[in-house]
């Protein structure tokens, strides 16, 4: 099977994710790295000792992601090379483009893939309902694309490939223009430094409960943080949300209330030396991460939890 | 300002839900079902977009809808497009039955959640995109309409957003928290029922992908904690002493 895997860099930096994505394509068959930018040198150096072949596509007009742009040189080079698989990170960019070029190329897509199995076709495994069930999708033509989750497929081999020019240049005018890359504000609480870390989610039901986390963060000496349908609704501020688009913590102690434990946030708080989740239904995800867990309101648990905190 | 959104009917993940008999879908016996939640800050913004610009608001269900699109009715969309068909997870099939519905509506913007909150795909925006040849961008945070042309900040990686700008007509998919989803008033519903919904029966062409198998996935489970409350309470500060975590 003939794979490519297409890499993934931002600020000057190689996304990981995108090393994984060749320990796939080198389970499959014959791995293909593809990087994309103005000046991919150094990117293609570190992919080809994972990769059978890279293919370095560059031009000044690609120093900034733009979907249109990716896309149109990728269909020039797929055209070409007639792949049958087509990997990409399931990211901001990757999970942004990856369906509109699945289009393109006439394809069958799956997005946020975590196993893949090829004895009878290709078989892709992803989660549905944040993580509660499991689904296994028969692709039904090739070629076909997969956006996978980062941290599925960690274990691989090392190549030395060779690297190539792709000799690809856009061949289209995008009509959408990248500004700029906006920096996250900068609070007064900094939750990645925190030793102690007591994080809501949508549990707490309403914004007058908030406090209620704040005072057993004040009594553990730690800080409250949240998951996205807190900071969505407004009920703290972005910079203490944990998770893909918001903080990646390490605490200590990761004391979670009321969190579901959706992929998005899991990957946010998951290295917590110590995760106690308090959650009122038994099939939460977060229990699959958790080292302790309370299946209970945590309305019922934590006001105990204070009682005896206070009267140590 | 012509804004089309899409608005999805779909069962709450955080109500019980499980694999059905036949081990290819799932049970939703007593699933609570409402509007996509994405698909509900996607209704809002365009509505405030035409409370301030003026246009039409047109949502767009697949599948068992109805309730979801007289609820986006009564939030203050003008008329609604019902496709009774349910694609499951081929998504290509979903948006190919919208393309289809859609196509002669002269339209300034598509609007979508980013994703469903059931089958958590993300893709039928960016499909239905590709299939009208659509400048799009997706996970907006914010928007900001000028002479022709939309910018958008798009949520990425690590608290980042990226700033972006995009002419019109283009698709956008709505990450959450981009408003306040207002609720629905006794007068909105009352409204709602002199819109229209429409409903067109399209059939997709293509298919994709089957589901071979669902399951529950294997996962570590935690170490469970019992007892009633107080004994529980006492339970997590032996584990915290015995941690050195608290004195």
């Amino acid at each position: 099977m003939k794979v490519f895997a297409v890499a993934e860099h931002r600020f000057g930096e190689l996304n990981p994710l995108s090393i994984e994505l060749l320990n796939l394509a080198n389970k499959l068959g014959e791995s293909n790295a593809v990087v994309i930018g103005k000046d991919v040198g150094k990117f293609a150096d570190e992919l080809a000792k994972y990769a059978d072949k890279v293919w370095k596509i560059e031009d000044a007009s690609l120093e900034n992601y733009n979907p249109e742009l990716y896309i149109d040189v990728l269909l020039q080079l797929f055209q070409k090379e007639k792949p049958d698989v087509v990997l990409i990170g399931n990211t901001a960019q990757g999970a942004e483009y990856a369906p509109y070029l699945a289009v393109k190329l006439n394809a069958p897509i799956v997005t946020d893939v975590v196993g893949v199995n090829t004895a009878n076709g290709l078989v892709a495994s992803r989660f549905v309902m944040q993580g509660k069930i499991m689904v296994d999708l028969k692709i039904k033509s090739m070629p076909c694309v997969l956006t996978v989750r980062q941290g599925a497929f960690k274990e691989g081999v090392q190549k030395n490939g060779k690297i190539v020019d792709a000799g690809i240049k856009p061949s289209v005018a995008a009509k959408r223009k990248f500004i700029e890359y906006v920096q996250p504000e900068a609070g007064e609480v900094d939750i990645t430094k925190a030793n102690i870390i007591v994080a809501v989610g949508r549990g707490i039901e309403d914004a007058a409960n908030i406090s209620l986390a704040e005072e057993l963060a004040k009594a553990l000496g730690g800080v409250v943080a949240g998951s996205r349908p807190v900071i969505d609704n407004g009920w703290l501020p972005k910079d203490r949300q944990v998770g893909i688009s918001g903080k990646v913590v390490k605490p200590k102690l990761y004391l979670a209330l009321g969190i579901s434990g959706a992929f998005q946030h899991v990957m946010g708080m998951k290295d917590s030396e110590l995760i106690i989740a308090i959650n009122k239904d038994p099939e939460a995800p977060i229990f699959g991460v958790a080292h302790y867990g309370v299946v209970a309101n945590l309305f019922d648990i934590v006001p105990e939890l204070l009682d005896k905190l206070k009267g140590k | 300002m012509k804004i089309i959104v899409l608005a999805k009917h779909a069962p709450d993940p955080q109500s019980e839900v499980g694999v059905a008999g036949d081990g290819k879908s799932l049970s939703l016996g007593t699933a609570v079902f409402d509007i996509n939640d994405w698909d509900r800050y996607a209704v809002e913004e365009a509505i405030r977009i035409k409370e301030k610009m003026g246009g039409e608001v047109v949502v767009v269900g697949v599948g068992k809808s109805e309730d979801t699109l007289r609820k986006c009715l009564a939030m203050g969309a003008d008329r609604a497009i019902k496709i009774p068909f349910d694609a499951g997870l081929d998504a290509y099939q979903t948006a190919e039955v919208i393309c289809e519905a859609i196509k002669n509506e002269k339209f300034d913007m598509i609007f979508a959640g980013l994703m469903s909150q059931d089958y958590n795909n993300s893709q039928v925006g960016v499909i239905l995109a590709a299939m009208l040849n659509l400048p799009f961008a997706t996970a907006v945070t914010s928007l900001e309409i000028g002479n022709g042309v939309v910018k958008v900040k798009r949520e990425i990686e690590g608290g980042y957003q990226e700033a972006v700008q995009l002419p019109m007509p283009c698709l956008l998919t709505i990450q959450s928290g981009i408003n306040e989803p207002r609720y629905v008033s006794v007068m909105g519903i009352k409204k709602a029922k002199t819109k229209e919904l429409k409903e067109v029966s399209i059939t997709p062409k293509m298919s994709t992908v089957e589901v071979a198998k669902m399951y529950l996935p294997p996962v570590k489970k935690a170490e469970l904690i019992t007892g009633d409350p107080s004994q529980i309470a006492t339970k997590i500060i032996a584990i915290l002493k015995d941690r050195g975590l608290i004195g």
